[in-house]
């Protein structure tokens, strides 16, 4: 037996799964194909928000005058800002790299796929270096995250050049002077958001009714509203029906409501979902069950496979980091025999536009199509007294109660720095608060936070600055 | 707000089953309201209310089982501050835990019960499954926790119904101690499943378990049998009858026994006497207690100072209690205590059997049925009405002779009932 623990993908699922198990006193290794961190470190969560600072800051310079400040015409070098954001996805894959280290987990880099074997399946790795690798372990975690997904079809692949993923998006040469984003997820939106900061024009193509369609609707209403103040142009409902390239640029045919439009611009980037990465580890060989892309996991992310399991973006949605680090930690402890933990607690989606949004357990429309009667509380910052002191008035937080129970069911926010409160819903429902808690809490004052407590307040005929 | 606590009806009482609500939620109460019907050890108590307030919320539905002392039962608003029970919750005897532990570990070895919380230990419950506890009625103290360090949660309560423990949840006290075997035992040992009927234990099941399993394993007992002739007192029953006809009062064989029995304790001091490690309790008082049956059980109704009574006045206390005991309307103290113990299955035609002591009574009385019988008088076959008696004494206070000079001085009494007013 070489290995106690072997985990295939070391983004923040993989990897934090390996620190876990060290912990524990397994005997890990962890196999990476590209880069330690994975697509969140690298390409995704991190360098995007490196990217959204230089974005919000030059967004800010535009209104010095509202603070009584001045200075001379703002600019920006953007190959810095691009360098800037590879500056800080670098440091921090060089921290996992660091904590690999520290917990003594030896990093293969290298292709993985599986085997049959005994406990779990054998893994075979075809190394950067050269050489093939065949380890047997215990147990062996498949954590190879997703990409984005393409539509052949109707042209939605990126070339690298013209049409871009989220990857190509992030380091291009120069800022595009036009672009069309197809997708108003939180990526495509947050492409849009920073390259809108930075002067292009640009245009979000949404098939469903309302953009952000995971949110609470009133959140994406008054997240395109807020869009569009800055500039953001939006075809909402709209279906894509080909994406053609020129030397010059793409061209976006799109129908909507029967009517065909053809959207012109410089570029175009793709953020139409994501596809797990289930091919080529070998998993149909050993029975595994692969639904639309992604492996079908039960408990602890066992897949039904001896000693096989799988977690964060390749076993499913929602496709975020935490959502994977916390399978991850789940999945080793009850490798290591540690006590279940069954807590299913809500997982906060975060989408870090200007303005912020952030949202935890459900929306008004899950809440009612589950039949549960809700009480429903609004704030809105232009009421708080540090959101007009910072000139950030815009957004609102929503909070639905259980009408029965005073479960808090969900909070929904949009304004600046909401990415940072969720946290308080958040912990709020994992510990199963009530409204009396909520309400009983002494949130700070001046803080944006305010807002929550008015909020939870609002919901029972309570708020006080409304 | 106040919380009603599950009030300690006695110094013995751990938990009870909250047989009745009077009040529902919204109701308004007055101090001195009765609002609840406690089964307790022995008995149903009404519960009354401390303070005047709107009941906000029955947190204990009616029919729960098993409710620990000092649980919260009811909420009160317009009330000042938590009360705490009318009688003071006594603790635990102290020597149980070392015991107890002992052999819960031994049961949780082949059965992994979880662990049982102690009365008053903190409930860990999220705010949420405390409210959803509250509105379907739920005793949080009886359901086991899967959350967080055993934390209760919602999905703990949510489908629980009321009255029905939790199905990881606590042992009773009893079976904590090993006093009764587990249903699982019975497979073990052969009884197929399906193959009888499991009642619940109530209150005064469980007690009943208790006290005997208690007294049988940790007091050194054993029996003294006297045949005793009664035709004499037979006869000075009648006549009492016919004097106390006016009065509508009946005295009955067993009201002459238990003021025989008060008046041989007073001639015979050290019978009347209870154990305890700091020493030996002689009573000032003869208490009889008197089994008497009930549905479900038994309980044993206190002739306080019996040795002060007259048989007219015995009479009609006896009635009085036994009637009460059966509806199950008599109050703590006047089936909690008492000196010594008389049990009675004459009516049945049981001719000896040896009781199992009343703990902290030294002795108990076993009466058997009377019947003519042929006895030797010098050298005379005679007939004579004779009757069985069995003392089993409490060796640590009780000795042989100590035994056969209270059963010599009773049996006096008895064969010469003129004595009793000597």
């Amino acid at each position: 037996m070489d290995f106690d623990l072997i985990i295939i993908g070391a983004g923040p699922g993989g990897y934090v799964a390996a620190i876990r198990a060290s912990q524990l006193g397994l005997k890990t290794a962890i196999v990476e194909r590209e880069a330690l961190g994975g697509v969140c470190l690298n390409w995704g969560c991190i360098p995007t928000k490196a990217l959204l600072k230089s974005g919000e800051v030059y967004e800010q310079l535009h209104h010095l005058a509202d603070y009584g400040l001045a200075a001379d015409k703002p600019r920006f070098d953007f190959a810095k800002v691009v360098e800037r954001s590879r500056k800080v996805a670098g440091q921090l894959n060089s921290g996992v790299g660091f904590l690999m280290r520290k917990h003594k987990i030896e990093v293969i880099e290298g292709t993985a796929r599986l085997e049959k074997g005994t406990p779990a399946p054998k893994v075979i790795i075809a190394q950067k270096r050269g050489g093939e690798r065949i380890l047997q372990a215990k147990h062996v975690i498949v954590a190879t995250g997703a990409r984005a997904r393409t539509l052949p079809q109707i042209g939605l692949v990126p070339d690298g050049d013209r049409v871009w993923s989220y990857r190509e998006a992030m380091v291009p040469k120069a800022a595009p002077k036009s672009l069309i984003v197809i997708g108003s997820g939180a990526i495509g939106i947050e492409f849009a958001s920073f390259y809108r900061a930075l002067g292009a024009e640009v245009m979000v193509v949404e098939a469903l009714p309302r953009i952000l369609p995971v949110e609470d609707e009133e959140v994406s209403t008054a997240a395109r509203k807020a869009f569009e103040r800055r500039g953001l142009k939006f075809r909402i409902g709209a279906t894509v029906k080909a994406l053609t390239t020129s030397k010059t640029g793409v061209a976006v045919q799109i129908e909507t409501g029967g009517s065909t439009e053809t959207l012109q611009a410089e570029r175009a980037i793709v953020a139409v979902g994501i596809v797990g990465n289930v091919e080529d580890l070998g998993l149909e060989a050993l029975g595994v069950k692969i639904e639309k892309t992604h492996v079908v996991t039960g408990p602890h992310g066992a897949t039904g496979v001896p000693g096989l399991y799988a977690i964060g973006d390749v076993a499913g949605p929602p496709w975020l980091a935490h959502k994977a680090s916390h399978e991850g930690v789940h999945c080793v402890e009850h490798i290591a025999g540690q006590p279940a933990k069954t807590l299913n607690a809500p997982i906060p989606g975060c989408t870090y536009a200007n303005p912020q949004i952030a949202s935890v357990g459900l929306t008004e429309a899950a809440a009612k199509a589950a039949g549960r009667k809700v009480k429903i509380g609004r704030f809105a910052f232009r009421a708080n007294g540090k959101a007009i002191a910072a000139g950030e008035t815009e957004g609102f937080v929503k909070t639905l109660f259980d009408a029965e129970t005073g479960a808090l069911v969900g909070a929904h926010m949009i304004g600046a720095e909401v990415t940072e409160m969720i946290q308080g819903f958040a912990l709020a429902m994992t510990l199963e608060a009530t409204e009396a808690e909520l309400h009983a809490t002494v949130f700070a004052h001046p803080t944006l936070s305010e807002a929550m407590h008015e909020s939870a307040l609002d919901a029972y005929g309570l708020v006080l600055h409304a | 707000m106040t919380d009603i606590l599950m009030p300690a009806l006695s110094p013995t009482m751990e938990e009870g089953t909250l047989a009745k609500w009077l009040v529902k939620a919204g109701d308004t109460v007055s101090a001195g309201d009765v609002i609840a019907e406690i089964e307790t050890d022995k008995a149903t108590m009404e519960v009354e209310a401390v303070d005047d307030g709107v009941v906000e919320a029955i947190l204990v539905a009616a029919g729960s089982e098993g409710v620990k002392v000092n649980t919260p039962i009811a909420r009160l608003a317009g009330g000042v501050e938590a009360k705490a029970s009318p009688a003071p919750a006594v603790p635990a005897p102290a020597q149980a835990p070392t015991e107890a532990k002992a052999v819960a570990q031994t049961t949780a070895t082949t059965l992994k019960p979880a662990p049982s919380r102690e009365t008053g230990e903190r409930v860990f419950a999220s705010p949420l499954a405390r409210r959803i506890a509250a509105q379907k009625g739920l005793d949080l103290s009886a359901i086991q926790g899967s959350g967080p360090h055993g934390r209760i949660i919602e999905r703990d309560v949510k489908d629980a119904k009321p009255g029905t423990k939790s199905t990881i949840g606590t042992m009773p006290v009893a079976e904590a101690r090993g006093e009764s075997r587990p249903v699982q035992f019975l497979q073990q040992m052969g009884i197929a499943e399906g193959s009888y009927d499991l009642i619940p234990l109530d209150g005064m099941r469980k007690t009943v378990a208790r006290r005997m399993t208690d007294s049988f394993r940790d007091v050194p007992h054993f029996p003294l049998t006297i045949e005793l002739e009664i035709d004499r007192l037979l006869e000075a029953r009648g006549r009492i009858n016919q004097m106390l006809e006016k009065d509508g009062v009946k005295v009955s064989v067993n009201d002459i026994i238990l003021k025989a029995c008060a008046v041989a304790l007073k001639r015979v001091p050290e019978a009347n006497a209870s154990y305890s490690p700091e020493g030996i309790a002689l009573h000032h008082h003869a208490d009889i207690a008197m089994a008497v049956a009930v549905d479900g059980g038994l309980i044993t109704p206190i002739i306080r100072k019996c040795e002060t009574k007259g048989l007219a006045e015995i009479a009609q206390e006896t009635k009085d209690l036994a009637e009460r005991a059966r509806t199950r309307k008599l109050k703590p103290e006047e089936f909690q205590g008492g000196t010594f113990s008389v049990s009675n299955l004459g009516m049945f035609g049981i001719k000896t059997f040896a009781s199992i002591i009343n703990e902290p009574q030294g002795a108990i009385l076993s009466v058997g049925a009377g019947a003519k019988q042929p006895v030797v008088r010098g050298d005379q076959l005679a007939i004579a009405t004779v009757m069985s008696v069995t003392m089993t004494c409490d060796h640590r206070v009780v000795d042989g002779a100590t035994g056969a000079r209270w059963l010599a001085a009773f049996k006096a009494l008895i064969e010469e009932p003129l004595a009793m007013i000597v």
